[in-house]
């Protein structure tokens, strides 16, 4: 039953912030100072009642057990979403062996005890509905329709890019150095309006190209070819293989539902980041099969400027079904029911040598061409400065792969440098035709998974 | 990109860079080799290009690797404990200028624990987490004063890391040698070389090092190369004696009063002075004691003062000042310098066999006394002795001892840091006892941290009053932010009483009393905090660690 009694690092919380000024002022409460009548129970529940500027203390719960990362709720007014409450004391719980401390195990008050037995129920409720109604709810004819509808459209949509294409191609890539951003931006909104966003988010990436530095052709020629590849996919699909049209309707941004089996594992957390945009927080979670030896990726989203709920630190472990997204290479699922809550373990994944780690993206394109990296494990290497860039090289043999240029200015770059200290380094990471982007590191000799990212 | 993935080779010659020539030029002007030109010949070029992109992409292999970075030298001292690991990464992560700045609130300031976090893991002898280094090298990149403590903690590993990173840079310069061992007394000839060769920085590191353990090594090296050294180096060179002086330093430094350089000289003769059995001492004595008598003829003894009338070229010689600074007069300039560079030890003997404390006592003609325990004062913190120290400190409640006497409070601090750090902590509590904080702040830097019992309860009852007293925390904020880092945590219990919002009396300012509440919380707060560094660091609840000043 250990699992549960296994507290969580402070890194771990901290991963949990939705933004630096939470992760400063939870830190900040992560002391016992303002703390009382904290406790937490073997089932996974922390609560505690926190001094803030106001005469009535704030009542703190956290559920740890959900699937979906630790549930909060607090009595404070903040927006922020963990607040700094749940934070600090998550970050107390955290940061304590369990006997003496200020966090003690104990029976929950009757506060945190109602909130978590009407969020059980909730839950409970929840899963038996929606597995009861297991078929789509309206009129299956009316949703034929509709897609019908749209596909048209994204065909129409697909045949002006293509025609788009074809001029830029007649007149030189020469003169769209000259045209600049607007002309693509223009034409991203035509691929909004006919219902495709996959093509759309492309084509806003194609006007950024050539103003990226020496080789932008090359690198504009290869993206239009993708491009290109991509329409006349769309365009034949009836002639394509089924996995391949999964793969061309997902890249063209059409919904689908992850409807794969269901597969149990250990799952292990291997790297979670976000990237975001002016609308859209999207982050990427990638696990580990202990048992099945699989590398999948959850993806959450969130409003801007608010985190995605969906939050697995990195280094944790749950036991939990997850069932694939249709597509060639199936990398992307959903997670279903959960087992245990995500709790640490010492596992770490098996790792490859560089040279199979481009070997397995090679092979990866051949299910989906428009794959921009792969999720890679390498075994051992050393980070080595090259001529003022970095690159990882194999310590068994003469090889090496070059960062990308975006990982070359992250700053978990030194924290991978100072981790190997010219030494081999375990490290998770995506490989691509730009290079590795690493994520998340282990030393060779025993000891925790350090995040990159 | 150097070593970049390499594609696989063409199998048809040059085609891809064919293609992206015909795609710059445009199907236009050129036409792809193989395909017939007019109105199919882009979707042709888009094409073959698509098929040689995936084709490229599947086939990049890993370039060469580059010469291996030499690995870092490793570090013998034991892990952190995983706790203290992750609190230093929390300390870490709360950079200045991250806050809102403005009112405190009532969180503790995580970043003001960080050197007294370092202080203890290196007391305790614990290696530094690689992945925290980069954190670390960056805070200490922002805080000089957290240099040698955070690169001491960082150890080897963060000079190999400094050596790759130019924002690191720093901690090469405060490592001369870049981190390579300084060769030591048992390998006489490679420290030769190093002197002769060495660039200055190593050269004084060497010397500093060699003087540590080995004064009169250190000395006879100095003195091989002394004649050719340029002057600002033989000062610099001359200051690292300062450590472990002792009388056989004498000769060296007798020669160096002749030196070229007058700064040379004046530090020669400093150091000289410190030693109160040097030659030089004596001759200060002699002069010194001549200006200086007891006068009985008033009935009270009394001590006389007859400022020197010249100074000439032997004063000179030994170190004195001839040119008084603006608005000083020059006899009294002249008796200074006498005085504060007399062994203290004459005193006694020329003042008719008095105690330090009795001299002190006497009354002095003609104005003369500030002037003349003013020079004690500097004498007393130069020579280091206790027991002047302590006569010119005096009893810490007599009243003046609070207001602008004789004694200034800098010079006071430093006359305590003559003192162990037990009787230093009881003369202050016994100050604050009477004279309040006001006064207080620059006597408290000197105070060993942890505060001992007393001089802990002594700040918090003062803390206490000026509460009642009605003013607002922010007049106390320098002693308040002293209390967080300096009190014994175990005080924490006592302060729980404090933390609560207390009526307002008739007189108090507005608000005052909440705000002290916030101000209570965050010191509480932060000696939890420390005692849980304490706990996870391996110790029992803080033995003393280094001294505040």
């Amino acid at each position: 039953m250990t699992q549960q009694g296994v507290r969580w690092t402070a890194d771990q919380v901290l991963a949990l912030a939705p933004d630096s000024a939470s992760r400063k002022a939870g830190s900040k409460l992560g002391a016992a100072g303002p703390w009382s009548e904290a406790g937490s129970s073997d089932e996974g529940t922390v609560w505690g009642l926190c001094r803030g500027s106001g005469s009535k203390p704030y009542q703190t719960v956290i559920d740890l057990t959900d699937s979906t990362g630790p549930a909060y709720k607090c009595s404070c007014p903040s927006r922020k979403f963990p607040c700094k409450h749940a934070l600090g004391l998550l970050l107390l719980w955290a940061g304590e062996s369990g006997t003496g401390s200020s966090v003690p195990r104990g029976q929950a008050p009757d506060w945190a005890e109602q909130w978590i037995k009407g969020r059980r129920q909730r839950a409970e409720e929840k899963r038996t509905t929606s597995g009861a109604s297991g078929a789509p709810a309206g009129d299956p004819e009316a949703a034929r329709r509709r897609a019908e509808r749209r596909a048209e459209r994204i065909t129409a949509g697909a045949a002006e890019l293509e025609q788009r294409l074809t001029d830029l191609l007649r007149g030189g890539l020469a003169a769209a150095e000259q045209a600049g951003y607007g002309l693509w931006e223009e034409t991203a909104a035509r691929m909004v309006d006919a219902q495709a966003p996959g093509l759309a988010a492309r084509v806003r990436e194609l006007g950024a190209i050539p103003s990226s530095g020496p080789g932008w052709p090359v690198r504009l020629l290869e993206e239009c070819a993708l491009l290109h590849l991509l329409v006349q996919g769309w365009l034949r699909r009836e002639r394509l293989p089924e996995g391949l049209v999964a793969t061309v309707r997902s890249r063209i941004g059409l919904p689908a539902s992850a409807d794969g089996p269901a597969a149990r594992d250990r799952w292990l957390v291997l790297a979670q980041y976000d990237t975001a945009d002016s609308r859209l927080t999207t982050r990427r979670i990638w696990l580990h099969g202990a048992e099945s030896g699989r590398t999948v990726q959850l993806l959450s989203y969130g409003a801007a400027g608010r985190a995605p709920e969906l939050s697995l630190p990195v280094g944790l472990a749950l036991d939990a079904e997850v069932s694939a997204y249709p597509g060639a290479g199936r990398l992307r699922v959903a997670l279903g029911e959960q087992f245990t809550p995500p709790s640490p373990v010492t596992l770490r994944p098996p790792g490859v040598s560089v040279a199979q780690a481009t070997a397995q993206y090679g092979e990866a394109l051949r299910d989906d061409p428009w794959l921009d990296s792969h999720p890679v494990t390498l075994a051992r290497v050393i980070p080595t400065p090259d001529a003022g860039s970095w690159q990882l090289a194999d310590a068994d043999s003469e090889l090496a792969l070059p960062l990308t240029p975006a990982a070359q200015s992250r700053s978990g770059l030194w924290r991978l440098v100072a981790l190997s200290g010219g030494a081999p380094v375990r490290v998770f990471g995506e490989c691509g035709h730009r290079g590795f982007t690493p994520l998340t590191a282990w030393p060779e000799e025993a000891g925790e998974a350090v995040p990159l990212c | 990109m150097n070593s970049p993935l390499t594609p696989p080779d063409a199998p048809t010659g040059s085609s891809w860079e064919e293609l992206v020539t015909v795609a710059l030029l445009g199907t236009e002007r050129r036409t792809p080799s193989g395909t017939a030109p007019g109105r199919e010949a882009p979707g042709a070029l888009l094409d073959a290009a698509a098929v040689q992109t995936v084709r490229r992409r599947a086939g990049l292999r890993p370039g060469r690797a580059a010469a291996r970075p030499e690995p870092a030298a490793a570090d013998a001292r034991p892990a952190l404990p995983r706790p203290a690991a992750r609190r230093l990464a929390m300390l870490l992560a709360d950079r200045p200028g991250t806050g809102s700045g403005g009112r405190r609130g009532t969180a503790p300031d995580l970043m003001e624990l960080l050197p007294q976090w370092l202080a203890l893991a290196n007391q305790r002898g614990f290696a530094a987490p690689p992945e925290l280094l980069p954190a670390l090298l960056d805070a200490a990149r922002g805080r000089t004063d957290l240099r040698p403590a955070a690169l001491a903690f960082a150890g080897p590993r963060a000079l190999w890391l400094a050596r790759l990173n130019p924002d690191w840079r720093f901690a090469l310069r405060a490592t001369p040698g870049g981190g390579a061992t300084l060769p030591g007394a048992e390998e006489p000839e490679r420290a030769r070389q190093l002197w002769q060769e060495g660039l200055f920085a190593e050269r004084v590191a060497l010397l500093a090092a060699i003087r540590a353990h080995d004064p009169a090594a250190a000395r006879e090296l100095l003195a091989t190369t002394w004649a050719t050294e340029r002057a600002e180096d033989r000062l610099m060179f001359l200051d690292s004696l300062r450590t472990g002086l002792c009388a056989a330093d004498e000769p060296f430094l007798e020669q160096a009063l002749a030196d070229r350089s007058r700064n040379v000289r004046a530090t020669a003769a400093e150091l000289l002075s410190a030693l109160p059995g040097s030659a030089l001492a004596g001759r200060m004595a002699d002069r010194a004691g001549s200006c200086v008598s007891v006068d009985h003829t008033g009935g009270t003894p009394t001590i006389a003062v007859e400022a020197p009338h010249a100074c000439d070229a032997g004063m000179e010689r030994d170190g004195m000042v001839a040119k008084a600074p603006a608005g000083r007069g020059e006899r009294s300039w002249w008796l200074g310098q006498l005085v504060e560079a007399a062994p203290l030890s004459t005193w006694s003997r020329r003042l008719g066999g008095r105690t330090p404390e009795e001299i002190v006592a006497l009354p002095v003609t003609d104005d003369w006394q500030g002037e003349l325990h003013a020079a004690w004062c500097r004498a007393a913190v130069r020579q280091r002795d206790p027991s002047w120290s302590r006569a010119l400190l005096g009893s810490p409640s007599v009243p003046e001892a609070g207001g602008p006497g004789a004694v200034s409070l800098a010079e006071r601090a430093k006359l305590l840091g003559t003192l162990g750090s037990a009787e230093r902590a009881e003369w202050v509590a016994g100050f604050i006892a009477v004279h309040g904080l006001s006064e207080a702040f620059q006597l408290l830097g000197v105070c060993a941290v942890p505060w001992a019992g007393a001089l802990g309860r002594a700040v918090v009852d003062a803390l206490n009053i000026a509460r009642d007293a009605g003013s607002y925390p922010w007049s106390f904020s320098g002693v308040m932010g002293l209390a967080e880092r300096c009190l014994d945590p175990s005080e924490a219990g006592r302060l729980d009483a404090l933390t609560a919002i207390p009526d307002e009396p008739e007189n108090a300012s507005p608000g005052a009393g909440g705000y002290w509440a916030e101000s209570f919380q965050r010191l509480v707060g932060t000696l939890r905090l420390r005692a849980a560094m304490q706990l996870e660091l391996g110790g029992a609840p803080m033995g003393v660690v280094g001294s505040g000043s």
